[in-house]
This record gives C-alpha cells, sequence and structure tokens, in this order.
C-alpha cells in the first residue's frame, strides 16, 4: 500500500482513479442491467441510431433541435416513432424546403430507404411512438374492399375526396390526392396524422379498418383501376364535367354549326 | 282541291304509291294546305341561329334516353343489399334506387352509354339555352314581337336547371344525397315555415323514404310535361313570327333572306340533329359522367368534398359558399341568414336577365316591330348589362367551385371567397363600364371605316415626300351594312305645361324613364353614325386619303 499512497500525489492519478470508477461502473451496470434482445440485433439497433443521428445532426437538426426536442422552425419528434420519420421522409416531405408556406408538399424523396429507416431509428430512440408497419399489416390479404370503402366515405371522404384525389381546406392548405401513394405510407398517415390530418389509432380504426381502406383505395384509385365510363375527368365531379361539357360538348357543336351553316344550297331559280 | 286532282290522276292510270297515301292523307288531315304553306317558308343562314337547334335536339336525346332508363330504374328507397358486378360495392346496404342505377350501369347492357348520353346531353342542353338565350339577348332578338317567345325560353332554362336537378339526385348516391340535403337546408332556412315546407316536401324527416319516387315523378313527367309544351309554343312562335335575320343588303324588317324549309332546310337540320346526336354519343363514349359506383351510396353521415352541383346549378353553391354564416336569434327561434339571403338571391339573379327585354321597351317606348337584329356594339347600354349580369352569373360560378380553384391553382380557399364576396358587387360595375366603353370604340371604327375606308397597308410616298396609307373605300354592301341600324335619341319630358297654362304633375315614373333613356342613347351612350352628308363631303374627292 506504500508504494500506492506514495504516488498518490502524481498528476495522472485522478484520471486513473476516474478510469477505474467508469470500468467500475460500467462493469456493474453490464451485470446488473437486464439482458433484452439478442446481443448481435442489440448492435445493430444502436448502430442504426447512431447513424441516424449524424443523418440528423445534418439533415433535421436545423429545424428540429440538435436532440429533437423542436425549434420554433419544426415541432418536437420525441415520440412520434418511427412511423411518422418514414411516412414524412419517405414521401419526401421532409426534409422541408421551407417552414413556411400553408402546408409541406409531397416531392421527390431525398434520402435512399436505408438512411430513412436510419432516421426513424433514431427519432424512435428519442420516445416511445408507432412503428413502422409491416407488409402483413397493409397488404391486400384478407381485406374487404366494401367495408373500407363504407369506412372510407366516412372518415377520409370530407377532405380525400371521394375516392381520394384530395380536396382543398382552409388558407392554401389541402388534403393531398392519394393517387400513387404507397399503402406503406397510406398506413402510417391514418396512424401518425402527419399535418392537418387527424390521427387514427387502432383505438379509433382498427388495424383490419385500415387494412381495408388501403384494400378500397387500390381498387377505386390504384393503378389497375379501371374507369368504366371512359376518361375520368380528374374524377372531381360535376366542375371538371361541367367545364368539358362546355368546352369540348357545346364547343364541338358550335364548331359544327359553323360547318353546316356554312354550306349553303345554291338558290335554284325557280 | 284535292278531289279534282286525284280524279285528274285517275284519268291518267293509277297514281304511284306515295301520292296515293299523301292523297289518302290529304283527304283526311288537310296536309297539302299545310305544306302549301310551310314547305317554302325562309330560314336564314347563320351558325348562331342553330343555338337554338342544338337545344332542340339535345332535349330530344334526353326524352329518348330517358325512356330507356326507366325501363331499368327502380324510384324507391327500399334498402337492399348489393350483390352485382362492382366489386367495391359487394354486400353494402342501399337503396334501390342506387343499385338499380348501379344494375344500369354494370349489368344492363348498353346502359352505361344511355345513362352517360342522358347525362351529357342534359349538360349540353342547359349550356346551349344559356347560349342561345345569351344570343337572343346580345342581338336584341328578344324585341317585339318575341317578348312572350323570349319568356318561354327563359321558362325553359330554369325549369330545365330543376329537371336537372332533380334527374341528379334520383340514383341517391353520395354526392346527389349531399345536393338534396343542401336543398333541405335552404328550405329549411325560410322563416316561420320551413320546418314545415321541408317536412311536406320529404313526408317527415331528411332523407325519409319518399323523396326518391316524389322526385322521381317531377322529374320524369311534370316537368318535362311543361318544358315539352313551351318548347312546341316556342316553335309555334318562331314560325309565326319568322326568323329574324342580321342587318345586310336586302335585307329589310320586312322580309327574311334564307333558305327555304322544303328541301333545303329540312336537309340541313335533319342531318345536324344526327351530327348533335354524333357529337354527344361520342362525348358520352369516351368521357365518364357522374360515376356513381365511384361516389358511393347517400347515407346522412357521410360526406364528401368536393361536393357540388351540376353546372347550371353552380352559382346557387356559388351564393351558399361565400355568403358568411351570419344567424340572428329571435325569441328562441334562429333565423339563418346565411342561408336565407342566399336563397333569395338565386331567383334575383335569373329574373335580373328574364325582366330586362320589358325594361328596355319601357325606357325605349318603341312599339314597332324589329325583325333585323342588333350587332353587339350598337346597343352598347345592353351588352353592356348582358356581360356584367354574364359576369355576376360567372363570378358565382367560380365560388361555386371554389375549393377546386384553390387546389388547382395554389390558392388559399379563405382569399378566393373574399375575391367572389367583393367581385359580386365590384365585378358586374366594371364589366359594364368597361363592355360599354369596347362598344363605343368599336362604334368609333365603324364609322371610321365607313367615311375614310378600310386600312390597305398601302404605304405611299407623295411627290413632296409625306408618307400616307391608302384607304380603300368600301363597298356599297358593307356600307349598307355598317350604317342599316337605327339609332334611339333620348326620351323627353313631355311640355310640362299644356296649351291652357296649366301646369302639369309630372310623375316619377316619367322623370325615371327620361333619366334612363338620357343613360341610354345620349352623347355619352353612342356615336352617332355617319351620315349621308358627311360621306359625301368626305368622299367628294378632296383627294385626302
Amino acid at each position: 500500500m506504500k508504494k500506492l499512497s506514495a504516488r498518490r500525489r502524481h498528476p495522472l492519478a485522478a484520471v486513473v482513479v476516474l478510469l477505474l470508477a467508469l470500468a467500475a461502473t460500467g462493469g456493474l451496470y453490464a451485470f446488473v442491467a437486464p439482458t433484452g434482445k439478442a446481443q448481435a440485433d442489440e448492435t445493430a439497433q444502436s448502430l442504426a441510431i447512431d447513424e441516424g443521428k449524424k443523418l440528423y445532426a445534418v439533415g433535421c437538426a436545423s429545424c428540429h433541435g440538435t436532440g429533437g426536442q423542436g425549434t420554433s422552425d419544426g415541432p418536437s419528434l420525441v415520440g412520434v416513432g418511427a412511423a411518422a420519420v418514414d411516412f414524412q421522409v419517405g414521401t419526401g416531405r421532409m426534409p422541408a424546403a421551407t417552414s413556411q408556406g400553408a402546408q409541406v408538399p409531397r416531392k421527390d424523396v431525398v434520402y435512399t430507404q436505408a438512411e430513412i429507416d436510419q432516421l426513424a431509428a433514431y427519432i424512435a430512440s428519442l420516445g416511445a411512438g408507432p412503428n413502422i408497419p409491416t407488409e402483413a399489416e397493409y397488404g391486400p390479404e384478407g381485406a374487404d374492399i366494401a367495408k373500407g370503402g363504407d369506412l372510407f366515405r366516412t372518415n377520409c371522404a370530407q377532405c380525400h375526396n371521394f375516392t381520394g384525389k384530395g380536396g382543398a381546406l382552409t388558407h392554401g392548405k389541402y388534403a393531398p390526392s392519394l393517387e400513387g401513394v404507397d399503402p406503406k405510407h397510406i398506413y402510417e398517415a391514418m396512424q401518425t396524422g402527419p399535418q392537418n390530418m387527424p390521427s387514427f389509432p387502432d383505438t379509433i380504426l382498427s388495424e383490419q379498418n385500415k387494412k381495408d381502406i388501403i384494400a378500397y383505395l387500390d381498387a377505386v384509385n390504384g393503378d389497375d383501376t379501371e374507369s368504366p365510363g371512359g376518361l375520368e375527368l380528374g374524377g372531381l365531379g360535376p366542375v371538371s364535367e361541367g367545364l368539358f361539357a362546355w368546352v369540348f360538348g357545346l364547343g364541338a357543336l358550335i364548331a359544327v354549326a359553323v360547318w353546316v351553316a356554312a354550306r349553303t344550297a345554291k338558290a335554284k331559280k325557280s | 282541291m284535292s278531289t279534282t286532282e286525284t280524279t285528274e290522276s285517275r284519268a291518267r292510270g293509277k297514281a304511284p304509291a306515295g301520292e296515293r297515301v299523301a292523297d289518302w292523307a290529304d283527304g283526311r288531315l288537310g296536309i297539302y294546305g299545310l305544306a302549301k304553306a310551310n314547305m317554302r317558308k325562309i330560314f336564314p343562314d347563320h351558325w348562331s341561329f342553330m343555338l337554338g337547334e342544338v337545344c332542340l335536339y339535345s332535349f330530344i336525346i334526353i326524352i329518348l334516353t330517358g325512356v330507356y332508363l326507366t325501363l331499368f330504374f327502380h324510384p324507391s328507397m327500399n334498402e337492399v343489399e348489393y350483390h352485382g358486378s362492382y366489386v367495391p360495392l359487394q354486400g353494402q346496404l342501399m337503396s334501390e334506387a342506387f343499385s338499380s342505377t348501379l344494375h344500369i350501369s354494370f349489368d344492363v347492357r348498353g346502359g352505361l352509354l344511355i345513362r352517360q348520353i342522358h347525362h351529357w346531353a342534359a349538360l349540353i342542353f342547359l349550356a346551349g339555352m344559356f347560349v342561345h338565350m345569351m344570343r337572343v339577348f346580345f342581338t336584341g332578338a328578344f324585341r317585339k314581337p318575341r317578348e312572350i317567345n323570349w319568356v318561354f325560353g327563359f321558362l325553359l332554362f330554369v325549369l330545365g336547371m330543376f329537371t336537372g336537378f332533380t334527374g341528379y339526385s334520383l340514383p341517391d348516391d353520395l354526392l346527389s344525397g349531399t345536393g338534396v340535403r343542401f336543398m333541405e337546408g335552404a328550405v329549411l332556412s325560410v322563416p316561420i315555415v320551413g320546418t314545415y315546407l321541408a317536412f311536406f316536401l320529404f313526408g317527415g324527416e331528411f332523407p325519409g323514404g319518399d323523396f326518391v319516387a316524389r322526385f322521381y315523378s317531377v322529374h320524369i313527367l311534370l316537368l318535362p310535361g311543361i318544358m315539352l309544351g313551351l318548347v312546341v309554343g316556342h316553335l309555334i312562335l318562331v314560325v309565326y313570327h319568322k326568323h329574324t335575320q342580321y342587318a345586310g343588303p336586302g335585307k329589310t324588317n320586312k322580309n327574311v333572306v334564307g333558305m327555304p324549309l322544303l328541301p333545303v332546310y329540312m336537309a340541313k337540320a335533319g342531318g345536324f340533329f344526327f351530327l348533335v346526336f354524333g357529337v354527344i354519343a361520342v362525348i358520352s363514349a369516351i368521357a365518364t359522367i357522374n360515376p356513381i359506383w365511384a361516389l358511393g351510396p347517400y347515407r346522412p353521415d357521410q360526406v364528401s368534398t368536393g361536393a357540388q352541383p351540376d353546372w347550371y346549378m353552380g352559382f346557387s353553391e356559388g351564393l351558399i359558399r361565400v355568403m358568411p354564416g351570419w344567424e340572428i336569434n329571435f325569441w328562441g327561434h334562429t333565423l339563418v341568414l346565411g342561408v336565407f339571403i342566399p336563397l333569395m338571391i338565386f331567383p334575383l339573379v335569373l329574373v335580373a336577365i328574364a325582366v330586362y327585354p320589358f325594361i328596355e321597351s319601357w325606357v325605349t317606348g318603341d312599339k314597332r316591330e324589329h325583325h333585323i337584329l342588333d350587332r353587339p356594339r350598337n346597343a352598347p347600354t345592353r351588352t353592356a348589362f348582358g356581360v356584367a349580369w354574364i359576369t355576376w352569373y360567372m363570378v358565382l360560378l367560380i365560388g361555386g367551385g371554389n375549393d377546386l380553384w384553390a387546389t388547382h391553382f395554389h390558392l388559399s380557399i379563405n382569399a378566393i371567397t373574399w375575391f367572389v364576396r367583393i367581385a359580386f358587387f365590384v365585378g358586374p360595375v366594371v364589366a359594364f363600364i368597361v363592355t360599354k366603353r369596347i362598344c363605343l370604340g368599336l362604334q368609333r371604327r365603324d364609322k371610321d371605316k365607313v367615311l375614310h375606308g378600310r386600312e390597305s397597308g398601302i404605304i405611299k410616298r407623295l411627290p413632296h415626300g409625306e408618307f400616307i396609307e391608302v384607304h380603300e373605300p368600301l363597298s356599297q354592301d358593307a356600307l349598307h351594312t355598317l350604317t342599316a341600324h337605327e339609332q334611339y335619341k333620348p326620351v323627353e319630358i313631355g311640355p310640362t305645361v299644356d296649351e291652357n297654362g296649366v301646369e302639369r304633375k309630372v310623375k316619377g315614373t316619367e322623370k325615371l324613364r327620361a333619366k334612363l333613356s338620357k343613360a341610354y342613347y345620349g352623347e355619352e351612350s353612342q356615336i352617332p353614325k355617319p351620315t349621308v352628308e358627311e360621306y359625301k363631303e368626305i368622299t367628294s374627292g378632296h383627294g385626302h386619303h
């Protein structure tokens, strides 16, 4: 002990003590802390969180704050969950060009799906929130299209139109068209309620309900949807129909009338 | 007369079959006399005179396709479960009306095409009537003796609107159901009797189980019946009055220059019917209208954005959408001004254009017949009024589609609503002033053309170095056409003192009339047309132009 006490005034002593203390605490924690998932998974997850944090610092922190706590330019992301990140970044809404403007529009996606997953992992680590749904949740198996249509008309059509063509909200905001939106993103939007949309957690619209709605949208507004009557004219109802009737209907008839009137029979001397 | 002809043809041997049939018919119906009187009836040729034909033919198409649709439509609100071929609605509960419309669309041979022809033809019918009415308005064809026919036409337009509305409501889909709900709300807003009226109309609480059947009788029987009668009356009057014509050489107020009904006009009009039918059929074959399967069955607890009526009801939608939601609570009763005021303005918009001819004839005090049409520029106040009315109507249409304007032009719906509120009052005034100035400008241009000829584009250099543009004098025909219109003088208030020196009381209406007349025909409102003296003086050859 003499040796030890003799060097207790050594300039590096404090450092050594600190290291020992840290090692002890860490060791104790490793011993006491519950071992949850498989070790390898944990590492991958923490790796994703680390990578996500880096991406976040570059692409998101300027508005949402360095720790996701939010600033005057962007809301707090604590507890929004991975689903919100996957929706916002996966549809190109985030990163937004500006925090001004009525609403952040859908645009080209900036990040790869791998990067989005990393960002989502980081945001999910900030606080518990809805997870990214799996194909089993939003896929078409076991969905009731007719029920989905009924649910859509009850819960969604007042903003998104009968078949999800979109509609206007106040002050330049709008409910976007749901044409060509990935089923996963529709599911996430219902789950998280982005921007002006209310959220429909599983207590309001069950997992099965969401599946039905997605299947309905795919049936009436999907890539393979047939329009039995011909051109859809945007699916916007009587305004576009009226415009079409005036421009092409009456327009064509007036053109025909001009043509008929211009062809006059030669008067016969009788 | 027919008897003698028959004997003569017998003498020459047996007459051809056609002649014998005609003889037989003439003996019973007197067709020869009718034909003699009408076969040489003259109709002038101009494309704008065929707009009315577009309406007539689309009306016939609507009747024909409508009859087909009645064969399959069930005007009933009994609830049924759908088991037809449209998958996304299978197993849903809906009214029989909706399910039979789905049946027509998907399971009846040609049903969807016929439905689409019926609906497209309806939109085109109303649009055609609108344009036809505007043609009659801007050319002054409504003047004596055609005022009653103007009213017939106006009634046809209004009845057409309501026939369209009731037809649009029949399938009992989510869109039209919202429209019916809208109408119910408007009825409810009527003070005191609103609730009673609504209960009477729907047989109880909305939607009840009656309205489809009631609208059905109104749509297929009552309104079209009245319309058919009016159409016949309208046509009889057209024949009786003879057709109007544009001014031109050889055309006077006493003749009609054109082609005879038979054979030329019969061929043209008959051919035109098939062209109209063809155009409407092509449109119906390529473009969807009212896809009720996508809209879903009506349920009072559901609604969609973008719920608009067909275009001809769009202005009423606009009135409601832009009206502030005012309410007065009075002794425990609510007066919903936000709906009631639009309901009162709705007929005013229509009546404004309907009564105009009578106002004009009162202002001019002109009791003569007019068969020569005006060029719109030569009646600047009338033209300005018409354009102001169209502007008013269009502003309201913008209001009715404010949500689509917002989404498609990336505007704020609130900004559009405010634009419409302001433009509702300001738009027509601005349109009136601008149109009147344009008309006067065109009158000046006509005057200039008459006096100085047409600008030929040829630049000539005179010996002393001056450059001038050579103006070509107009032909005699063109001169006549440009100067054929007559110009009214403002009416004066007659002498206020009679021959005995007794002062006469000048009535307020008389003063108003003099004032209006001055506004119509005063110096500010028309450019005096060139006189013969002016023309002679300028063209007498001082070599100026």
